[in-house]
Order: structure tokens, then sequence, then C-alpha cells
């Protein structure tokens, strides 16, 4: 499917009334894996609302990307309790083996690494997560292992 | 009617103020001053900077709120200068120093109020914003095209145009300029152009005295608007 087809498909579940935004971006997010500039303008067209709002939104919630995203998201935990027990370690690790900064895609677009405030899985610290799969009680020489089937 | 007026309490005096009033205008309607620095009295309240709190309830319940989107209750008892009201408008004004470090109005606010130093680490010793949203709200509830708005989210929270490109949306009028109360928004006019916000915005000069009247754009849209030819507007106010 072409672009404008794709976007016209996630467009025509919606009513296009201006509370739909946020369900339109996650859709958006879903299906390019980031929400491109070109998409956005024609969302506050169809939606009727300014494109200072739909940027507003789309730069606030971390859910959301305006960087094309990697196949695979690893989303790092450095919540309190992974943090006191080595979640900025295992930031570094993952993104040493990668070659890839947090809040950045590795340039083969395989991976993107972030890092966020609590995964809600505290007693498994440091934990870690690749796509829908959390990764407990992690330790950086159990990276490569994880790291591997995720790999082209 | 008696539905519609509430009597309550601000700073030990009875005030009566219609039902709905916020808090500051019910208190500045009484000579009762509280600081502010997002509020504008053509802008809708959004209790943004968080300097006009005020302490409302009976010990030992009491809490703060901002006074700016707070509407008058009856009976409601009100502190406009209690030591918590004073610690809490302090505390603002240290994280707004520590902020926009360069904000001269907010110094002297801050001086004013005892606070000459910021405890906390200063950001870019250049910064002025102090985040009050008045230029967005100008630009979308007096102006109408919500060119600018907030972006990201603290601590990288800033105004910007979508993308940080030029605004397809922007009329170059100005408004955001004139409305910041700490000159943050780069603004030039210079031979008939007029640069804000990234964009150059070519200026219309009067058909008749060659005064310039304001940029293309924003004629343009005062065409839109009325549904008048966009000639119209070629003459400048004091020729017409």
């Amino acid at each position: 499917m072409t672009d404008p087809q794709r976007l016209e498909t996630i467009m025509s579940r919606y009513a296009g009334v201006a509370a739909d935004l946020i369900p339109v971006l996650q859709d958006i997010q879903d299906e390019f894996n980031y929400l491109p500039k070109d998409e956005l303008k024609v969302v506050a067209q169809h939606l009727n609302v300014p494109l200072t709002r739909v940027y507003s939104v789309a730069t606030f919630f971390k859910m959301f990307s305006l960087e094309p995203r990697g196949k695979h998201l690893i989303r790092v935990c450095l919540g309190t309790a992974c943090h006191l027990r080595g979640g900025q370690r295992l930031v570094e690790t993952v993104g040493r083996r990668l070659n890839v900064g947090p809040g950045h895609a590795t340039e083969d677009l395989q991976f993107s690494l972030e890092t966020v405030g609590c995964l809600g899985s505290c007693a498994q610290a440091p934990l870690m997560m690749i796509d829908d799969k959390y990764f407990g009680r992690m330790a950086v020489d159990k990276v490569p292992k994880i790291l591997k089937p995720y790999k082209p | 009617m008696k539905n519609d007026s509430v009597s309550l309490t601000i700073d030990g005096k009875p005030v009566q103020v219609p039902a709905g009033t916020a808090l500051l205008l019910a208190a500045k309607a009484n000579n009762i001053d509280i600081p502010t620095l997002c509020y504008h009295p053509e802008l809708k309240p959004e209790g943004h900077c968080r300097l006009c709190v005020v302490e409302i309830g009976t010990a030992p319940r009491t809490r703060l709120v901002n006074s700016c989107t707070y509407p008058a209750e009856p009976g409601l008892v009100v502190q406009t200068a209690s030591a918590k009201v004073l610690a809490s408008r302090r505390m603002v004004l240290e994280l707004l120093l520590a902020q926009a470090p360069a904000g001269e109005h907010l110094k002297e606010m801050a001086a004013a109020m005892g606070v000459h130093e910021t405890r906390f680490k200063k950001g870019d010793p250049a910064a002025r914003c102090i985040l009050c949203a008045q230029c967005v709200r100008t630009c979308r509830e007096v102006v109408g095209v919500s060119a600018i708005s907030m972006a990201f989210r603290t601590p990288k929270k800033r105004v910007a145009t979508p993308f940080a490109e030029q605004s397809e949306a922007c009329i170059g009028c100005g408004s955001c300029v004139f409305i910041c109360p700490t000159n943050t928004i780069a603004y030039t006019e210079k031979d008939g152009i007029r640069t804000v916000w990234g964009r150059k915005f070519e200026l219309q000069p009067c058909n008749k005295c060659g005064n310039y009247i304001a940029p293309k754009a924003q004629l343009e849209h005062w065409a839109k608007l009325t549904g008048d030819p966009v000639e119209s507007f070629y003459v400048c106010k004091d020729c017409r």
C-alpha cells in the first residue's frame, strides 16, 4: 500500500472530530512506526485542528516519535528500583552493543533504544523490555544473548 | 437576584462577587493585589505560572489554589498573603529565576518579594521565556490562527512553530511579540520586511501615505475574515 492509502484507511475508522486526534496518532504510530510530518499535516486538515495542536500533542507524549523508530523497541527502565540496581549501566551496555544513544534508532532501523520512568515490575529490577516482552533481573552479561534473536 | 452573587472572605474582609468570579478578580475588585505573571485580562486564565496561589479554607484544612482559575464559592475563606502563600510564591519565583535568568521583569518582581537569588541550577543564562503561554493563547484566542503552541514537555518544553519550521498559519501580526511579558520572541522590521518566528513577511505600504500598514499575509487574513477584497485594506487607518 502506498502511504496516502495507509493514512486513508486509518482516517476512515474515525468520525473526523478533534477528539480523535490521539487515537489517530496512535494508529499512525503503530502503522508507520513513527509520525511522518506530511501525514500529520493531512491529519490536522482532516480533523480540523491547527497543526500546532497536532505538533504539541505529538511532542508531549513519549509513545509518539517524530523520528522513524527501529523495528524493535527496547525500553530500559530507569525507575527508582531499577536505577538503584544498575539500570543506567544496562542502558549504556545496550547502547554500546547496538551503537545507539537513548532516544534514537540504530542506523539499520532494527532497534530503537529508549529509557522509561517505570515499567511497573520493580520487584524484578533492573528491568528492560523488547517490544512486548519483559526481561527482568537483568544483568549486563545477559544483554548479548537477549539481543541475539532480534538481530537480522 | 440572590443566586447570582456569593459572599466570601478575602484576607478577613467580607466581599460579595458574582458567582463564578475567579478569586483573583474578586480580590482585585476589593483592592487586594495578587501578583501574576501569566494572567491577562483579555485571555482565558490557564494557571501556568502559579504565582497567584492563595490559601483557601480554615485551619487545619487549608490548601493552595490558583486564584486565576478558582471560582468564588459561598462562604469561602481566602488568604492572599499567608505564610504558606508567600513561601509558595517565593519558591515559584526561585524556580522561574533558574529557568529564565535573563528576564528583567521577573528579576524585579522577585526582588520585590525578597527573592534575590535562586538555589536551583540555572539553565541557559540568556533564557527569558517563563512559559506563561500568553503568546500561544493570544495567537489562538485573539488572532485566531494558532501559529504557535507549546511543544515537548518539561524540561524541554518551549513555545514553537510546528516542526520548528516556518509556520504556514502565521500571519506575521506580531501579537505574540507584543503580549510577551519578557521580550522573548525575536522580531525585526527592516526595509519593508518583518521577521518573526523565522519567517519573513512583506509589509504592505498604504496606497495614500506610503507608510507600512501590516504584513500582506495579515491583510489577506482580514480579507478572509470579513469577505472584503484584500485591496480594501491597502489604505492605512489614518488615511481612511
